[in-house]
């Protein structure tokens, strides 16, 4: 019960931030700092790569995955944001993905971390973004015959009857 | 024991007195009994069809298909050297089985898909969204301060970490600080709101695993506890008590003495939960090595909360990221070494152990003024002084029709609740609503490691290993 691997107050585990590393290694992407949280924004062709990347940078914790849809937000409709976390540090990453609303899809991480699976699903579920190489891409909280991706933006509100698996609808 | 069925009907086909009373060597003490039941029973019918197979596939399915065999079943004559086996079977054939989504212990509609070699569980697939009912979609309709009364109800166990969550979100995107009581106050209820569902995860811990008394000793600490939540704010549970810019309304007087009154009243219960579990021979028995996670497993499913310090790393929110002022308070954050269902049970108790010394503290040091924000823009003014201030009487209006704006951004925060992380994405866009409200619900990504921690484990660990993850299906399905 005692004893525990302790969490370093503060700072890097190496004397160089993960962040200058990163950015070193991957020029393309652009590293923000908004509102004191850690952002990168990534093209959607380098995710994998750099999600692994981060990964062996320290950010070896995988806590979240979501799509926000931006509708005429340009340049991409939705956007994937995925947060990771580095236990040692502690610091915490947030990686943003555009995806086009023409083309939603995008490289699935599930291969560097599989707890993206669920995520990935959910992601799929509600909003309808393929995420390419993903194991098992089914609806997760919707049911199979959903019709729709109900948290995209100009997916009415109140406005369809809710729909219930296997009832008798009179059309 | 090795006639196939298929032999046996021939011969049943036409039974006879002579073959009754004088059978052939071969014919084993079995088949006779089976032969005789037959002519009792089912004489002048067809002869039973025997070449249905049993199937190993689906819950419904009975073993034995044969009408005489079932029927001898019934009449209890059939003896055991009757249970033949299929050849066409194979032995290392797997049924899957289905747990819940309607069980006791599946602690709401989780259902359990468990592929059994045996009693071994090879293969587990937890599914998911009986209770979803669209909540991040319902907070895009809400005003900002609405937000908090649907996210109270997603972890039903800890709403006050819900709201917790979703008001730091806000404030962060507004910039406005928080007077010092209000943030006690906010620590007070959250800490108070992780002891009682502790006690609601010991108490079905407990029932699940067999200890029924658990159940009535955690409920019966836990609705002290709730009581409080009663008196502080209206409500047993979906406080709807904080929320952006401060907390709904000041503590009720002699709230002190209540807290003290919990403060003796649980560790008395705590002694006795010890006393009765933790070194309870059944209670090792059915915990120790069960439902094992390792760290790195952990970390690459995002398994956090009890489990991930279960399992050896001392991770806590509350230290590496401090919320509304945790950091003035002083308490040591638990760990396991075997990242079992003992040591979660080990570390949550310490955690409520902990949670009651931050209480203790906040109660000694609790700071006078100003339970929310008097930013009139966010707050709404006291109702006195609705009568005497135009001012005021505008803010009122606004705040309750329009709802007060919070800038264009996007934040991620996250609260330490009782389940795990509980992390909230939220987007604004300048508008008086969220554009778009992401929870991350611990239990989500705690059920997703489920299938690891049930692998190669009996079946009859199930339900430990189940209990241990303590889901709560509002936060799983949103």
């Amino acid at each position: 019960m005692t004893d525990a691997t302790p969490v370093p107050e503060s700072g890097a585990p190496d004397d160089r931030s993960p962040f200058a590393t990163l950015a070193e290694a991957f020029p393309s992407v652009e590293f923000s700092e908004p509102l004191g949280q850690h952002v990168a924004r990534v093209a959607r062709e380098d995710l994998v790569a750099f999600v692994e990347g981060c990964r062996d940078a320290g950010f070896d914790t995988f806590i979240d995955l979501c799509a926000v849809d931006y509708l005429r937000r340009p340049p991409h409709r939705f956007e994937v944001a995925i947060n990771l976390l580095s236990i040692g540090g502690p610091l915490r990453l947030r990686i943003l993905v555009g995806v086009p609303g023409g083309e939603p899809s995008l490289p699935s991480i599930t291969g560097v971390f599989p707890g993206a699976n669920f995520y990935e699903r959910e992601a799929y579920d509600l909003f309808g973004l393929a995420f390419e190489g993903h194991p098992d891409l089914t609806r997760i909280l919707l049911p199979d015959d959903w019709q729709g991706h109900p948290l995209r933006k100009d997916h009415p509100v109140g406005a369809v009857p809710v729909q219930f698996k296997g009832a008798n609808t009179v059309t | 024991m090795s006639n196939p069925p298929d032999v046996v009907t021939g011969e049943i086909e036409a039974p006879s007195v002579e073959a009754q009373e004088a059978p052939p060597a071969s014919v084993s003490a079995g088949e006779q009994e089976r032969r005789r039941v037959h002519d009792l029973w089912l004489s002048g019918t067809e002869a039973p069809a025997t070449t249905g197979r049993f199937t190993s596939e689906g819950a419904q399915e009975m073993l034995y298909t044969e009408s005489d065999r079932v029927l001898a079943g019934q009449m209890g004559t059939l003896v055991a050297d009757d249970y033949e086996i299929d050849p066409s079977v194979a032995e290392d054939e797997t049924q899957i089985i289905n747990m819940g989504p309607q069980h006791p212990s599946t602690h709401g509609v989780l259902r359990l898909q468990l592929e059994l070699d045996g009693e071994t569980i090879r293969r587990a697939k937890p599914i998911i969204g009986y209770l979803h009912t669209g909540m991040e979609r319902t907070a895009e309709t809400l005003t900002f301060m609405q937000g908090p009364t649907n996210v109270t109800r997603m972890d039903y166990l800890s709403p006050f970490h819900n709201e917790l969550c979703y008001s730091l979100a806000v404030e962060a995107l507004l910039g406005i600080e928080i007077p010092p009581r209000a943030q006690a106050i906010r620590i007070l209820m959250t800490e108070l709101n992780r002891v009682s569902s502790h006690l609601i995860w010991l108490a079905t811990q407990g029932m699940d695993i067999g200890a029924i008394t658990m159940m009535l000793y955690g409920f019966r600490e836990r609705e002290e506890v709730v009581n409080f939540f009663e008196m502080v704010t209206g409500l047993r549970m979906n406080h709807n008590y904080i929320r952006p810019g401060g907390v709904a309304a000041d503590l009720p007087d002699g709230w002190e003495d209540e807290v003290e009154r919990l403060l003796r009243l649980v560790p008395r219960g705590m002694e006795e939960y010890e006393g009765m579990l933790t070194e309870n021979p059944i209670w090792l028995e059915r915990t120790q090595g069960v439902g094992v996670i390792t760290p790195e497993e952990c970390k690459a499913y995002g398994v956090t909360g009890p489990l991930l310090r279960a399992s050896g790393i001392a991770w806590d929110i509350r230290k590496a990221f401090p919320y509304s002022g945790i950091d003035q308070y002083e308490f040591d954050v638990p760990t396991g070494r075997h990242g079992d269902v003992y040591d979660r049970y080990l570390v949550r108790l310490e955690e409520i152990r902990q949670s009651l010394g931050i209480v203790r503290q906040v109660l000694e040091t609790m700071p006078l003024g100003d339970y929310r924000s008097e930013d009139r823009k966010v707050t709404p003014p006291p109702r006195a002084r609705l009568d005497q201030s135009m001012e005021a009487l505008i803010h009122h209006f606004k705040i309750f029709t329009e709802g007060f704006k919070v800038p264009v951004g996007e934040v991620y925060q996250a609260v330490e609740s009782p389940r795990g992380e509980l992390g909230m994405y939220l987007v604004s866009n300048g508008g008086p609503k969220p554009w778009r409200l992401h929870v991350r619900a611990p239990s989500f990504a705690n059920v997703q490691a489920l299938p690891m921690m049930l692998a190669d484990s009996l079946i009859a660990d199930t339900v430990a290993t189940l209990a241990s993850v303590d889901p709560v299906l509002g936060d799983v399905d949103r």
